[in-house]
């Protein structure tokens, strides 16, 4: 665990915008208004099942890419399991939280970004995996209503989100 | 050679007989130009792809889709030798269109998120997965003769 004198070194001496801060502000701010009031509808709307949602997307996170599992060892991620259906709502509740005010995006994720970086320290490649089964879920919940503006809107958000996570990591 | 389970042979099939190429292929094809828009570049030839509206409702992207789709079937009818059915395929994509292989799983991911949306629950997490291996492999083989 990295000491948080070298956190703060970190934070100070980084004059310069990272590569994923630059690509979060450019995949931010070539969000339409529209888009970002569409995302914003959608995980409203997808709140109250947050929990059916989420463990969907794991699941399928699981079974088209084994290799995501292995971050999961301490957790019963069988179908309909209470770990399983509590920790895909923690992280729905969190794309929705974010979906909230997009332009705050790096303020809200703030401490998951230190427990993603210091804690679970996730590959940032299975960021893309996980964002993928997501729009897979949205696509089989919401059917025709997961429009191509939608998946589009929902596709740049979901990177966004990704890429202000991977922030802390170095 | 792949090893295919029975469960993803029967899926795979199963998938197959249930969605309507028609529909599919071109709503497949025309999402990858909507949300990956530089995969336009290999499109110039088609016309107005201005915006979603546009893309929706071209002809040729819509008859392009149709073609994808026939040649996935040939993968379907031929699952123990997806290599070498699109050998010709990959050349061609390779050689004459170009195509950037990073691109091709683009497409497939729209094709994965179009069948969820017409098949809803009965795409479980286990069937997707085998269509993500077939899809894996239609990509793969379609890069090999790339150099």
């Amino acid at each position: 665990m990295r000491s948080d004198n070298a956190e703060a070194e970190r934070d100070n001496t980084s004059a310069e915008r990272s590569t994923s801060t630059r690509c979060f502000l450019q995949a931010a701010t070539m969000l339409s208004k529209r888009e970002k009031d569409l995302i914003k509808e959608i995980w409203e709307r997808l709140t109250p099942v947050a929990a059916e949602i989420g463990a969907d997307a794991l699941l399928r996170m699981f079974a088209s890419y084994p290799g995501t599992k292995t971050y999961f060892s301490h957790l019963d991620i069988s179908p309909n399991s209470s770990h399983l259906l509590a920790h895909g709502k923690k992280i729905v509740l969190a794309i929705a939280e974010g979906a909230q005010d997009i332009s705050q995006l790096t303020v809200t994720l703030a401490p998951l970004q230190t427990l993603h970086a210091y804690q679970l320290r996730i590959d940032p490649r299975n960021f893309k995996l996980l964002s993928h089964s997501m729009l897979v879920s949205l696509a089989c919940y919401l059917g025709d209503e997961f429009t191509p503006v939608a998946h589009a809107a929902m596709d740049k958000y979901l990177s966004a989100f990704a890429a202000v996570l991977a922030e802390k990591y170095r | 050679m792949v090893a295919w389970t029975d469960f993803e042979r029967v899926t795979i099939k199963d998938i197959f007989s249930k969605i309507d190429y028609e529909v599919v292929g071109p709503a497949a094809i025309s999402r990858c130009l909507i949300v990956y828009p530089w995969t336009q570049r290999y499109f110039a030839g088609f016309g107005n792809l201005y915006n979603a509206a546009a893309i929706t409702s071209n002809p040729k992207v819509a008859a392009h889709g149709k073609v994808v789709m026939q040649g996935l079937e040939k993968a379907v009818k031929n699952m123990d030798n997806i290599k070498a059915t699109f050998t010709e395929l990959s050349t061609l994509h390779s050689e004459k269109l170009q195509v950037d292989p990073d691109n091709f799983m683009l497409l497939g991911d729209c094709l994965a998120i179009v069948v969820a949306a017409q098949l809803g629950k009965d795409f479980s997490p286990e069937v997707h997965a085998a269509f993500q291996k077939f899809l894996a492999v239609v990509v793969s083989s379609l890069r090999r003769q790339y150099y």
